[in-house]
């Protein structure tokens, strides 16, 4: 079981079938199933069964999710793999003492590959949609893996397998849920 | 929050109304007449009969015309969309976007310039869920134009049901065309939806198909009674 945290400004709302639902469809893809959790009804309660967290993402006006950031507070303490997707990376950047800085992309761009990882291997250049109106600056100790020419568009945790990226993955990079979920999100806990 | 919806006529915009109006306030619909035919970004089959879409859904409509040329598209659509955040306060706009990219970026981008919200509820969805929800939850659309093979001059006109669903399946595992329509393969007129309060009747209509490309255009059409 994955947990999905929908981020968007409303539980239940309209954004959920475009940020969340493409993404479950993913998890799904690989085999594995989804229980999706809004972001104020305690998603952390829900994660004790599941083999990893996305945190997906929200419109390009949807800034909500931080009002409160103290309800993102159990993610570290899960121990599980985590992806952030956008408004998750953004999330992940604050609980590991990065800045969230104004950064507007809209559309395709090319992502350069900046350091090898399991998650992106052989791989040097890739297009990728991104929107945001934000991007983060790399939390302390964590390694930048991927960038476009306005920001960094994936970085890790070098510890644990704990993952942002800031361009939305069901837009012809599915390979990247994909890769996290089989290689990390396998075993039964 | 106060939402308007982009339509052309077709399913997409007009399934994106239904799922905007079950969780939303929908405040008006907004649609660009373009003269081009080959619009990248509007639909044109029948979109002046938006006009009556809007009546039967009982919403006030914002209508703007666009000659239709790339990129200069976006002046007319980004003017429609001042039009409704004017007259109707909407503090966003839904899109009936599947897989393209290049309508979604654009629209996107005119937004979030009007600091307006941009809800894409079709977005990367089942395109086989998505189909059979049409046909299950009563949405009557029809084919009003063919623009790929293996598209013969029957589908003109012709209602998507579960055997023209069943069909288009066919087609889109053997030709690779999307079973949505979403690259242009065909184009959709809807003349019913649930949340109509009345469906719209064709009472004259005029077929042209040459060469796996054609159009069912819509001559005469009125509101009756569900």
């Amino acid at each position: 079981m994955i947990l999905l945290v929908d981020l968007c400004y409303r539980d239940g709302s309209l954004a959920r079938e475009e940020f969340v639902l493409p993404i479950a469809r993913i998890v799904e893809s690989v085999g594995e199933r989804c229980r999706i959790v809004h972001f104020t009804r305690s998603p952390g309660s829900a994660a004790r069964d599941c083999k990893g967290i996305i945190l997906c993402g929200t419109p390009i006006m949807d800034n909500g999710f931080m009002d409160d950031p103290s309800l993102f507070s159990w993610v570290p303490g899960s121990g599980l793999p985590v992806l952030g997707i956008c408004a998750g990376m953004e999330i992940l950047t604050f609980l590991a003492g990065g800045t969230i800085i104004s950064c507007p992309g809209i559309g395709m761009t090319g992502v350069r590959v900046t350091a090898s990882d399991q998650l992106i291997p052989g791989i040097r250049m890739f297009e990728a949609y991104e929107l945001h109106d934000n991007a983060c600056t790399l939390p302390p100790g964590y390694i930048a893996l991927a960038e476009s020419e306005r920001c960094i568009q994936m970085f890790r945790d070098p510890d644990r397998p704990v993952y942002g990226v800031m361009f939305h993955p069901e837009v012809g990079n599915e390979w990247v849920v994909a890769r996290f979920l089989t290689g990390y999100c396998r075993p039964s806990r | 929050m106060r939402l308007g919806v982009l339509c052309s006529g077709g399913k997409d915009s007009i399934y994106s109304c239904g799922m905007a109006k079950e969780r939303e306030e929908v405040a008006c619909l907004i649609t660009v007449h373009a003269e081009n035919e080959e619009s990248y970004l509007f639909h044109t089959p029948n979109v002046c009969l938006v006009r009556l879409q809007a009546e039967a859904a009982d919403l006030p409509l914002v209508e703007t015309e666009s000659a239709g040329i790339k990129e200069e598209e976006l002046v007319d659509l980004g003017r429609a969309l001042d039009i409704a955040a004017e007259c109707h306060g909407i503090e966003g706009v839904v899109t009936g976007a599947i897989l393209s990219v290049y309508q979604a970026s654009r629209i996107q981008r005119l937004c979030r310039e009007r600091s307006l919200w941009c809800l894409n509820p079709l977005w990367y969805t089942s395109q086989e869920d998505y189909m059979q929800a049409l046909i299950y939850q009563g949405y009557e659309v029809l084919i009003s134009g063919v623009f790929s093979a293996p598209f013969d001059a029957a589908w003109l006109g012709r209602r998507i049901d579960a055997r023209a669903l069943a069909e288009l399946k066919e087609y889109a595992r053997k030709y690779r065309i999307t079973l949505t329509g979403e690259g242009g393969e065909y184009e959709t007129f809807v003349a019913d939806a649930p949340f109509f309060r009345k469906r719209i009747e064709i009472v004259a209509a005029e077929a042209t198909y040459h060469n796996f490309r054609g159009l069912f255009r819509i001559t005469g059409a009125r509101l009756v009674d569900k």
